[in-house]
């Protein structure tokens, strides 16, 4: 064949059991060129990459780590589908990358039977050949090739170890004839699929039939008999009944024979020591999954990854806002007041802020789990920490990223990509918002040190402290029958099984472990950033509109005149106060501030008045967005902490039209119950959108909360009121 | 009958069958618990569930439920 003028993009995906180095072959082929994004209707992640072999451009799909192409769910179906070219969005496969692990083969080649069950050009990559050196581990790769037809071509994707060979291997298999059928069932499985075919359809690839027999109950099967109606059922019910009959028992037999073609085949061509060699790995496992050794080394990664995450990140969060700041500043420098420079100084930068602001935290916990993850860690934490998991009906899957989500929950969510069970995820997505994260912090303390009184409980335990401890746990707690109702209503199932392996540890790949950051980091900016910056935007121009601003403009820029003239402080000082209570008009009388008093006979059970009302809704981009609100509406201009003495003193004064004061004490916790259990954070609900691919459990998401927290409210300040009666 | 479960630290002893037909026994059967194999048990999780195997010359975890189900013959004295 001549060669055309532009070659055809050739379609190939790549495919392999979890830690196998999947990922790391699929970034050491692709490098940098790779997009991240949803599988339609699914939370199926898709990455595709590009590069160029010889000129000829081809398309690499990477498709999720799995042990089996036996599709229970819909998620499993997509792997399926993208194979034999049933993806829309994804087209025609031309051939298949399988990698599997030189160290452990045996059980890899199960998958790799099910893949050439697949009819397609494939070509077989066995990684780690490193470590099944180590373990004395000789495979003949010439007979393994010849014996299984394939091109077979061993590999150290780590170490970017024969890359050349891999990609001149997919060029050859393109072009090869293509191979006799891989059938390794009995002839009277065969002719049960041939019966089936005639009674569903020719045109049924022969892999979905094969699955039809072999999964009863599965997704095939549940999808085809909605389309076919109930005689499918009753169809491959008969069918399985002839073939155990014939000794040949569904589902058992598949696995029985996949399992002995996998020895035969390895039967001469690998020569494995007869005793397992105690590895380096091995001598490191027995201390780190050790009841006590393993427990305190767990504590220590743990402790250090948050600490890295709440603290740690900080000072970079503090620099981001002062480059913020400091661009704020540079800006209203050039522009007069108006709305212009509002909109730029409150709404663009202050949103570019407030999704780069999330970076430091981002980058900084997936470091630390694309490093555990990789070295074969985080299959460790999740077995150390499966027991106290179940109890609330997760998997130990789920703790670290609930354990990061007391740092904040927008890392902790994107975080929940490890865990592979749909219902165990949604699960932790959905109550990862409830732990209490650095962000809940301020509003504690202003409450806490503006309203408790300094005394000691029972004479030795501080009020202050124990009502802000009480407000960090109250969330965690409040989390347990949330997520136990879930998974007894919207998420109910039978008990996903925890039948993990436990990989053999390694030294990270620096290039993965970046490149999984950057990965995240990017899919934040670009998927989440948008829309957090969006809501930035819209509250700000919420809180803007529809009012004239003209005077308070005339007053900000008498202020700069007055600064850059040297007047004295108390003409100053008469004009930011004159600015200040220009402000809290404009808020008041803005669509939040009429928000704000439309909503009060709604909270006034709460015993709040209007302007916590304002709060709360302003402060839906951000629960710490409620500091500054409260200090515009209290006339202490935006600039305020939750430090700050003027807030506190405004808001002790604060009263209601007949003198009582509005901020009682059940008032005051009142107000942390409810950002205790509140959405607040449109980061969170904007990352659950992208996480879960569906704008319906961010919508959950926020009402669920809400009605927790307005309830929770509502009960402190009756409880309250009752108690200081 | 035995079950993995029943397994002391150390110990090893062949598979006989997996029980059930859903999707718990078809998962522990993809990992290579096939009759016939023979499955040691490594160690335990702090609070004693779940179980660490070696099995095919790979580790594999299960809680204590799931290796209930591999049956085995009565480890040889």
């Amino acid at each position: 064949m001549l060669a055309a003028s532009s070659p055809r993009t050739l379609t190939v995906a790549c495919i392999g059991n979890p830690n196998t180095g999947k990922s790391t072959l699929f970034s050491a082929l692709t490098g940098v060129h790779a997009v991240t994004g949803n599988f339609p209707g699914v939370t199926v992640e898709k990455k595709i990459g590009s590069l160029k072999v010889q000129g000829i451009p081809i398309r690499l799909i990477d498709l999720p780590g799995t042990y089996s192409l036996s599709p229970r769910t819909l998620d499993e179906m997509v792997s399926v589908d993208v194979l034999l070219g049933r993806q829309a969005d994804v087209g025609p496969i031309d051939a298949v990358v399988c990698i599997a692990d030189a160290s452990n083969l045996e059980r890899h080649l199960y998958l790799v039977s099910q893949v050439l069950d697949l009819g397609l050009p494939t070509v077989l990559v066995l990684n780690m050949w490193d470590v099944a050196k180590d373990r004395g581990i000789h495979i003949d790769v010439d007979e393994l090739s010849r014996r299984l037809g394939l091109p077979v071509v061993t590999c150290e994707a780590h170490r970017r170890q024969n890359l050349d060979a891999v990609k001149q291997a997919l060029l050859d298999v393109v072009e090869k004839p293509p191979r006799p059928p891989h059938r390794v069932f009995s002839t009277e499985f065969y002719a049960e699929i041939d019966a089936l075919r005639q009674e569903i359809g020719q045109d049924t690839p022969h892999y979905i039939a094969e699955r039809l027999l072999l999964d009863p109950g599965g997704q095939i099967e549940n999808g085809l008999t909605r389309e076919v109606g109930e005689r499918l059922s009753t169809w491959l019910a008969a069918s399985r009944e002839r073939l155990r009959a014939a000794g040949c028992k569904i589902p058992a037999i598949e696995a029985k024979v996949r399992y002995h073609w996998a020895r035969e085949i390895l039967n001469g061509v690998q020569a494995a020591p007869s005793l397992r060699v105690t590895t380096r790995s091995d001598r490191i496992d027995q201390y780190l999954t050790h009841r006590v050794t393993g427990l305190v080394v767990f504590c220590l990664v743990m402790f250090v990854v948050f600490q890295a995450i709440s603290f740690g990140a900080a000072p970079l969060m503090d620099g981001i806002e002062a480059v913020q700041g400091w661009v704020g500043d540079a800006v209203s420098g050039f522009l007069p007041p108006g709305p212009l420079r509002s909109l730029l100084v409150d709404g663009v930068i202050a949103g570019v802020g407030g999704v780069l602001v999330f970076l430091p935290q981002i980058v900084l916990l997936f470091l630390f789990i694309a490093l555990l993850e990789d070295c074969g860690y985080m299959a460790r934490a999740a077995f150390l920490m499966d027991k106290l998991m179940t109890k609330v009906g997760l998997s130990g899957k789920s703790f670290v990223p609930l354990m990061s989500s007391f740092a904040c929950a927008v890392p902790g969510i994107m975080a929940t990509r490890v865990i592979e069970n749909r219902r165990d995820r949604m699960t932790t997505i959905l109550v990862a918002p409830l732990m209490s994260c650095s962000a809940r912090l301020p509003v504690y303390v202003l409450m806490v040190y503006a309203f408790l009184p300094p005394i000691l409980l029972f004479g030795w335990l501080p009020l202050q402290g124990t009502v802000l401890f009480a407000m960090t746990t109250l969330g965690a707690v409040v989390a347990i029958p949330v997520a136990w109702v879930l998974k007894k209503t919207l998420f109910r199932g039978e008990t996903p099984p925890f039948v993990m392996e436990l990989p053999s540890y390694k030294w990270p790949s620096p290039r993965l472990v970046l490149h999984r950051v950057y990965d995240r980091a990017k899919a934040f900016v670009v998927r989440a950033g948008t829309l957090i910056f969006a809501t930035r935007v819209l509250v700000w121009a919420a809180s803007f509109f529809p009012m004239d601003h003209a005077r308070e403009q005339e007053l900000a820029a008498h202020i700069e005149r007055l600064e850059a003239g040297g007047a004295n402080d108390a003409e100053r000082e008469a004009a930011v106060a004159a600015l200040n209570a220009e402000s809290e008009r404009l808020l008041a009388q803005s669509y939040i501030g009429r928000l704000g008093h439309l909503i009060e006979p709604a909270i006034r059970p709460l015993g709040w008045d209007w302007r916590i009302g304002i709060g709360v809704i302003a402060s839906f981009p951000a629960r710490e967005v409620i500091i500054s609100t409260l200090g515009t509406i209290y006339s202490l201009g935006g600039d305020v902490s939750e430090e700050d003495t003027g807030l506190r003193t405004a808001m002790r004064e604060a009263s209601w039209p007949d003198g009582r004061p509005v901020f009682t004490i059940p008032v005051a916790v009142s107000i942390m119950v409810f950002f205790a259990l509140c959405a607040q954070c449109a980061s969170t609900l904007m990352v659950i959108r992208r996480e879960t691919n569906h704008w319906g459990w961010a919508a959950f998401t926020f009402v669920y909360m809400t009605a927790l927290a307005y309830v929770g409210a509502w009960i402190t300040q009756v409880v309250g009121s009752w108690l200081a009666a | 009958m035995h079950t993995l479960a029943d397994l002391s630290l150390g110990d090893a002893a062949r598979i006989v069958e997996i029980l059930g037909e859903d999707a718990v026994a078809v998962r522990l059967m993809e990992m290579g618990l096939t009759e016939g194999e023979e499955v040691q048990l490594l160690g335990t999780a702090p609070l004693g569930d779940p179980l660490e195997f070696s099995v095919r010359g790979y580790r594999l975890s299960l809680r204590k439920a799931e290796a209930a189900r591999v049956v085995i013959a009565r480890p040889a004295a």
